[in-house]
């Protein structure tokens, strides 16, 4: 017994270890939305281009992605070529132009190409506070009825479409098989 | 000869007196320099806001301490120069001046940001181990700590005799006082 007790210091310094080795692959910037199991919060903005004024029931029925995007933020740019993508193989994505000059986005989708269905201009931000976004881009998958199933925070690409988002989105990927 | 001297030392002394002056100006600059710094400084995260009571001021800056700035998550929205740190800033003080408590206040940051936006989170499964953990530790280290004094004290207090010890003891003492019987 005192001979094992020599190897405890070894077996603290092992267990501290590998909890320190855990914390190297862990990700403090993720954080799991608040939102996740509970509807999208209601609101009442203008689209960007029509100005007509959406609320809720007008854009929820079937899933579709909810994207947060704006002309001040690099990312945004970056994912953009792959949300076309997504967008031409018959995804829905509401864009949400969060804190944003309406004309310089309107500038953008002409340039670049709009993958949005609709786009709610939230120029103070405040259906963002209550989505809890806290920058851009952020991509929500809202189900059929209205309510969050998920948030990624960064770019979205191929990989976090076929490792994560598709799962709510069986169709598309049929279709591009099929073509 | 003499003159030339007077006029030398005259000279050196002017120079002295310029070098002071000289000195002078750059502390004064240094200072002004360092004021403007600490200016800039202060302005670029405060924003003001009028509050219609003193209680409410100082229910604004401890809210604003004990929640957490999403985006930059070591600081405070009283910290942060991030964006949604002074958008939180700027509904918290909206909230405060239209009567909401604070419990209200934190409950509404909660159901968007998640319980990571508070600094001081409420008691529930996933808390539980931050909120007892401290009190667990200590007293694991109290009960270890009582163990290896127990432990030391059995090691260096004299064993009770056994009565096998006792008897031969009794038996040693009784030869001994038969002795020295004998020898008187």
């Amino acid at each position: 017994m005192p001979r094992l007790r020599l190897f405890l210091p070894l077996a603290a310094f092992i267990l501290l270890s590998l909890l320190l080795f855990k914390g190297l692959s862990l990700d403090p910037t993720s954080l799991p939305s608040a939102l996740v199991g509970k509807p999208l919060p209601d609101f009442e903005l203008e689209e960007l281009h029509s100005s007509e004024v959406l609320s809720r029931q007008r854009i929820v029925g079937e899933p579709m992605l909810v994207n947060i995007w704006a002309t001040w933020c690099y990312s945004c740019r970056v994912e953009h070529p792959f949300l076309l993508e997504l967008a031409a193989q018959g995804v829905r994505i509401i864009g949400l132009n969060y804190k944003d000059d309406s004309d310089k986005a309107i500038g953008w989708l002409e340039d670049l190409g709009d993958p949005y269905a609709l786009t709610l201009s939230d120029t103070e931000g405040m259906l963002g506070l209550d989505m809890g976004v806290y920058g851009a881009p952020e991509t929500y998958v809202v189900d059929a009825e209205g309510v969050v199933q998920y948030r990624h925070v960064g770019v979205v690409d191929e990989q976090v479409w076929q490792s994560v988002l598709s799962a709510w989105f069986p169709q598309p990927k049929i279709t591009s098989v099929l073509q | 000869m003499a003159e030339r001297i007077v006029r030398v030392v005259s000279a050196a002394k002017n120079y002295e007196c310029l070098a002071v002056r000289f000195y002078d100006l750059v502390v004064r600059w240094l200072l002004a320099c360092s004021l403007c710094a600490v200016a800039i400084a202060a302005q670029a995260v405060i924003e003001t806001y009028e509050f219609s009571d003193v209680t409410l001021e100082r229910r604004y800056h401890s809210l604003s301490d004990e929640l957490r700035c999403p985006k930059c998550q070591n600081q405070t929205i009283a910290d942060s120069n991030a964006p949604i740190a002074k958008d939180l800033r700027f509904l918290l003080h909206e909230q405060l001046e239209s009567g909401a408590s604070d419990d209200e206040i934190l409950s509404f940051m909660v159901a968007r940001y998640g319980e990571f936006v508070r600094y001081r989170p409420g008691l529930d499964s996933n808390t539980a181990l931050l909120w007892y953990g401290p009190l667990l530790l200590t007293l694991v280290t109290l009960a270890a700590l009582a163990m290896h004094l127990r432990g030391r004290h059995r090691a260096t207090a004299p064993a009770e005799p056994t009565e096998e010890e006792r008897e031969a003891l009794r038996a040693q003492m009784t030869k001994l006082s038969g002795e020295r019987e004998r020898q008187a």
